[in-house]
């Protein structure tokens, strides 16, 4: 459980990138933090590991303030995995990139077989075991940072932009494999502004709308990503479906879908009435 | 990283940011000549002391004052090594002179510090390259130059992202022996250098295809000129020059130690 109590965040060059952030994450959410560029996304998750303290306000996971516990220590919990794989990647084949944070974290040779393996395994990386993770392609490389972190089985899992540079096929793998993790009870934030990755999970996820350092919408999203007050004010635009259902509106359609799913479910009854 | 702050450039209006960046440069270096000439500590505290007015008349004393506070690690390390090396060298015995000597190189190294750090705070990358160019410098040193300051901070950021990232990981780097924290850096030099080595390739493809080099014969828009408050400047950097190595053939400075006696 991660609770945010009223989090200032200014960094060094005088920047506040946070003004006053609350709200709690329960075990087993899975939640979308969106907003436009710079409202502070990425400088809040960092706060989930400790990696940026709050200037203002404290952080408590599973009710250890953050300010107590070295990054380390709170990595074990909350596994972050960053946009830009190329920021993490260091070793010479793809097997030792997955064992290094094991490594880290003090597991027994034994367990490390293991845990590579399986999130080898997992990630669907079996055959780039040996290949240099410099050589594959950007997709690939998303893919080893994602099975880096998933190795050591963090209870929450935090994935900032994880959609971006990947091609329609992978985000949709990308999206099964979060709903799936999250069914088996894992806790999934993630930092998107890809409104339509969002629009299509089912269940669909907690959507925390911020713009500016604060937090200007915090529901279901099919309550705020089709509530056109919220979406203009974190500057992103509602999904397509929304879109066309909202055009719908004057014949009696709700206004509150934003999964093709649901809307075929809605549209194919209608056309069955007539 | 502060110690670098007093060494970007941000726009800025005063007198100071006005001047010509060869009047500047001319300045940054005479600071260099006259204290290196110099081995007396008066003379270093002045020429330390004689900054303090330009960099508040620039407006840039906050950042300025950053990098002074950022160099006093190397400072006192210079400090403690001249004392430490006198002591040794004169069979372990302490004089004052030892810490007049050492104050005065201490001083040396933070005038010189200071006088760049006022160059590089209040000239533009582009017009530090212009004046280079009109003093020949050839243009593909220019434009490396120029590259390499404007690469730093993305440089910076990109060392932080990556801290973040293995930090993420479980990497600690305040852990373990000396050689252990040493080896600890691993992870972060080598995404890092990773990513300098693939960002000057893209640098190089996106020069090549804006057909970087295909005109041998450079012009320049705009180009630079004296005007009379650079004249001014030039003449009172050149009288400090002239009066400096006069001083230092003719007059014998007194040694503070030697002063207090007299009081």
């Amino acid at each position: 459980m991660i609770v945010v109590e009223n989090v200032y965040y200014k960094y060094p060059n005088g920047v506040e990138a946070l003004k006053g952030v609350s709200f709690t994450i329960q075990d087993g959410e899975f939640v979308a933090i969106m907003g436009e560029n710079g409202a502070g996304k990425t400088t809040l998750i960092k706060h989930f590991n400790g990696l940026l303290k709050p200037s203002r306000g404290r952080v408590l996971v599973d009710g250890v303030d953050t300010r107590n516990v070295s990054v380390a220590q709170l990595s074990r919990k909350v596994g972050i995995v960053f946009q830009n794989p190329d920021s993490q990647l260091f070793c010479g084949t793809v097997e030792e990139e997955i064992a290094y944070a094991l490594k880290n974290f003090g597991f027994d040779g034994e367990s490390i077989k293991r845990r590579v393996d399986w999130a080898l395994h997992l990630l669907d990386l079996e055959r780039y075991r040996n290949r240099s993770p410099f050589t594959l392609s950007g997709g690939e490389k998303k893919r080893v940072a994602l099975a880096s972190v998933l190795a050591w089985d963090p209870d929450i899992l935090v994935l900032d932009e994880p959609t971006i540079g990947q091609d329609f096929r992978q985000k949709e793998r990308l999206r099964q494999f979060i709903l799936q993790l999250n069914a088996q009870g894992k806790t999934i934030i993630i930092v998107t502004h890809d409104v339509e990755f969002v629009a299509d999970c089912t269940p669909s996820p907690r959507v925390i709308l911020m713009a500016g350092g604060r937090i200007v919408a915090d529901g279901r999203a099919e309550r705020i990503l089709t509530d056109l007050k919220f979406v203009r004010e974190a500057s992103i635009i509602p999904p397509q479906i929304s879109q066309v259902f909202m055009a719908l509106s004057d014949l009696g359609f709700p206004r509150d879908v934003i999964n093709v799913y649901e809307a075929r479910k809605i549209l194919l009854s209608r056309i069955e009435r007539r | 990283m502060s110690v670098f702050e007093g060494f970007v450039f941000t726009y800025g209006t005063s007198a100071i940011h006005r001047l010509d960046p060869r009047v500047k440069l001319l300045y940054a270096f005479s600071i260099m000549i006259l204290s290196l000439i110099f081995s007396s500590l008066i003379i270093q505290v002045l020429l330390f002391l004689i900054q303090i007015p330009i960099v508040f008349s620039a407006g840039v004393g906050r950042r300025w004052f950053k990098t002074m506070r950022g160099c006093l690690m190397i400072a006192i390390i210079i400090f403690a090594s001249n004392l430490i090396a006198r002591w040794l060298n004169s069979g372990y015995k302490l004089s004052l002179d030892f810490f007049e000597i050492s104050f005065a190189m201490t001083f040396r190294f933070v005038a010189l510090v200071a006088s760049f750090s006022i160059f590089s705070l209040t000239t533009s990358p582009d017009d530090l390259s212009l004046a280079m160019e009109q003093m020949r410098v050839p243009y593909w040193f220019c434009f490396a130059f120029t590259t390499a300051i404007r690469l730093m901070p993305t440089l910076a950021r990109d060392a932080q992202a990556i801290m973040d990232a293995q930090k993420s990981r479980g990497l600690e780097l305040e852990k373990g022996n000396f050689i252990k924290r040493i080896r600890n850096y691993v992870p972060i030099l080598i995404p890092l250098i990773v990513s300098a080595i693939r960002r000057s390739f893209e640098l190089a493809e996106a020069m090549e295809s804006k057909a970087w080099g295909a005109n041998v014969k450079r012009t320049s828009m705009k180009k630079l000129k004296f005007k009379f408050s650079d004249y001014i400047t030039l003449f009172l950097i050149l009288f400090s020059l002239v009066l400096g190595f006069y001083v230092n053939w003719f007059i014998k400075i007194p040694k503070i130690s030697s002063l207090m006696k007299l009081i």
